[in-house]
């Protein structure tokens, strides 16, 4: 690994080691730019992940558990309270070491539909500036560069792909197997799920063992594909790319002319450090990049940096969800392996004849880990502690089984990410305020949904089924939108290569660039936009746009 | 980690508070013919967590501890243990607070105490994990389940593009 002093100006600054800030990090320390990423949390090493259920439910050492980091509110007429429901990853690697792998591509429909809808009324509905055909190579390259398990053209409702997976999909759990059952017996199509994960042995990383501790869980023997085992183990080898765990941004620095100077970050030990820079990349996800760009304000940027025309932080996307679940005669065991074996996109696309706009994607899967399910898994209605909660906690645990929605959730300007002005988080940084409110047709869609999985659970032949009440959304898993990407400065943050609009040595890579929500899983698509954004990158300096350092 | 879910080895509780809590944990996850709580030693999991990652829960033990006694002597006048009481008595008991915070902790903790991982204190001999069938390997190969035989995988697109 390179090593550089903060007073030598590097080509760019990676803020953030997630997948995106990995991926913008590998392609140009690879191309010979001077990179330094700087990651907020600690460097974790795959053996230093146990199967600790306790880290998972109470503390967890990847992402952030400042109890100060968030604040929500519904609209902007309540008083935000603290929430934990919006951490983001904070270790090297961020979200991608303990997220669940399913990692879907886009559909070509979800970057032009609002052309294919029409306008919704009261939203920020619109189409992306990038299509599916533009991205299609950067897909490729992600399934095979990163590591992906799936089927191509398995589901006869995606969209057109140059090259199979490089590795076969993991092998169907039972709770596959049920939704093949009830899809075959509801006329849908059962497909396999595409997962960041090693199915075989691939490039040097072990297979996946099936331990099951996939989902808010470091994997231990680097058969998830995360940025940690994929992406990390490049830059350490890299003579041009620094990384600094413990560094936590809190301002990207800019000169009278406008342009970007470096950022300044929190070191190990809370010292302040100015780390110079021609160019900053910022890679902090749908919560992280909005409040970065806004608590960078200066006399110049009064409201936070490439926030000239406002947009910074608004049509804030955390997914909708909805689901269902059964419990069936034998032993499905879904506490093994990955998450998710199967799912359906029958009702992938919005459908006029509903009534409302909406879509989504179902999934099968099990509430795998015993402490969880104990606490929260088993069918309303049981008694919660005494003998009959044992019984049906003994009966209930390996004969579980979820059909999970993943749906639409409109863009919508009065959801956003602002600065708090009363929480400050450990480091005195002003906390992350939420502000989300679904939009009516997404709680509809949510209904429609709800039907949908309890139905299949049910034709899956579940000896009890129940579905979820449809809820608002009051936490993300997926964050996405914030800085969104279009072609006109006024109503966007980035342009369709992620470039600020108002300052053009900065650029935001990651979900915030997302313009919808498509139908959530967003971790293939901001990949696949962050390798498209650094070979633009790349491509535009050898025309002498961003001058490569000299050899 | 720290020694502890030692039998009668105890860092928060005293030794009359451990069989007070462990009564109630015996309450929530019952000895019948499986094992519960009482031979999980979830009373020694809660134990540790209150003195390491669960320290912010002390005061909710400490005042619990005493209206659960109030509980008992107001309920069963002249009884000042609810370790003392017959089961059904017991019942009534925690009937009467099962919507208290002390409760509503305990039963999270006891629960996790049963099928946490070992090394917690609790799950001893991994008889929570016996009786849900959690094999607790972190190793496996398919077939994962039973349904897993029933699998149309053979009849997918081979995946040509």
């Amino acid at each position: 690994m390179a090593k550089y002093s903060p007073n030598t100006q590097v080509d760019f600054v990676v803020v953030g080691s997630g997948v995106s800030g990995g991926i913008m990090a590998k392609e140009l320390s690879g191309a010979g730019f001077h990179v330094v990423v700087l990651e907020q949390g600690d460097y974790l090493r795959e053996k230093d992940f146990r199967y600790d259920q306790i880290q998972r439910t109470s503390h967890s050492s990847l992402v952030a558990e400042d109890p100060n980091l968030a604040t929500f509110r519904q609209t902007d007429k309540d008083k935000a309270v603290l929430s934990a429901a919006f951490r983001t990853g904070r270790c090297v690697g961020g979200g991608t070491v303990h997220y669940s792998g399913s990692s879907w591509r886009h559909h070509e429909s979800d970057f032009h539909e609002r052309s294919i809808w029409g306008p919704i009324a009261g939203t920020g509905f619109d189409d992306w500036p990038v299509t599916y055909a533009e991205l299609e190579p950067y897909y490729t390259k992600v399934e095979w560069e990163i590591g992906y398990s799936g089927l191509g053209g398995a589901s006869p409702f995606e969209s057109p792909r140059s090259k199979p997976y490089p590795l076969p999909p993991m092998p169907n759990k039972s709770s596959g197997v049920l939704m093949e059952r009830a899809a075959q017996k509801l006329g849908y199509h059962a497909v396999p799920v595409p997962v960041a994960m090693l199915s075989q042995a691939y490039r040097g990383r072990s297979a996946c063992n099936h331990c099951g501790f996939c989902s808010g869980f470091g994997c231990h023997n680097g058969a998830k594909s995360s940025s940690l085992s994929a992406i990390i183990p490049g830059l350490e080898k890299s003579s041009h790319c620094e990384l600094r765990p413990n560094a936590y941004v809190r301002e990207i620095s800019t000169d009278s002319s406008g342009k970007v100077t470096g950022a300044v970050y929190f070191d190990v030990n809370k010292k302040e450090v100015f780390q110079k820079a021609k160019a900053v990349i910022v890679c902090c996800n749908g919560v992280g990049s909005p409040r970065l760009l806004l608590m960078s304000k200066s006399s110049r940027f009064p409201d936070g940096l490439a926030n000239s025309n406002g947009v910074v932080g608004k049509y804030f996307i955390p997914g909708c969800g909805a689901s269902a679940h059964g419990v069936f005669e034998h032993e499905l065991n879904e506490y093994k392996s990955v998450t998710t074996t199967r799912a359906i996109e029958d009702f992938y696309s919005a459908d006029p004849k509903r009534g409302f706009f909406g879509g989504g994607r179902l999934d099968a899967r099990g509430n795998t880990l015993p402490t969880a399910f104990a606490l929260g898994g088993l069918p309303p209605g049981t008694p919660t502690w005494g003998s009959e909660y044992k019984k049906a906690l003994q009966n209930d645990f390996n004969r579980t089984m979820t059909v999970q929605g993943f749906l639409t959730c409109l863009p919508l300007e009065s959801n956003n990410i602002t600065l708090d002005p009363d929480v400050k988080d450990a480091w005195g940084l002003p906390a992350i305020r939420v502000t989300y409110k679904d939009h009516p047709d997404d709680m509809k869609n949510k209904a429609f949904f709800r039907e949908r999985a309890l139905e299949l659970v049910q034709a899956a032949g579940a000896i009890k089924s129940w579905a979820d009440p449809v809820r608002e959304e009051r936490a993300a898993g997926h964050t996405m939108g914030g800085c969104r990407m279009g072609n006109d400065p006024k109503t966007s943050v980035v342009d369709k290569f992620h470039r600020a609009h108002d300052v053009p040595n900065l650029y935001v890579v990651d979900g915030s660039s997302f313009v919808t929500s498509a139908r959530n899983h967003p971790t293939c698509t901001i990949s696949a936009l962050a390798f498209r954004a650094a070979d633009n990158i790349i491509k535009a300096s050898k025309n002498g746009s961003i001058k490569a350092p000299a050899a | 980690m720290a020694a502890s879910g030692q039998p009668g080895k105890y860092t928060f509780f005293s030794a009359d508070q451990a069989v007070e809590i462990e009564s109630v944990t015996a309450q929530i996850l019952p000895t019948d013919e499986t094992p519960g709580a009482r031979e999980a030693g979830s009373v020694y999991f809660i134990d540790r967590a209150l003195t390491t990652f669960d320290k912010d829960r002390q005061s909710v033990y400490k005042q619990g501890l005493l209206s659960l006694q109030a509980k008992v002597s107001q309920l069963f006048p002249g009884a000042s243990k609810f370790s003392a009481l017959t089961s059904a008595q017991q019942i009534q008991v925690l009937k009467a607070i099962e919507n208290t915070p002390f409760f509503t902790a305990v039963r999270a903790h006891t629960i996790t105490g049963f099928l946490v991982n070992p090394e917690y204190g609790g799950n001893q001999n991994k008889v929570g994990w016996n009786l849900i069938g959690f094999e607790g390997k972190f190793n496996y190969q398919p077939p994962f389940g039973y349904y897993d035989r029933e699998s149309k995988s053979a009849a997918l697109p081979t995946g040509k593009v």
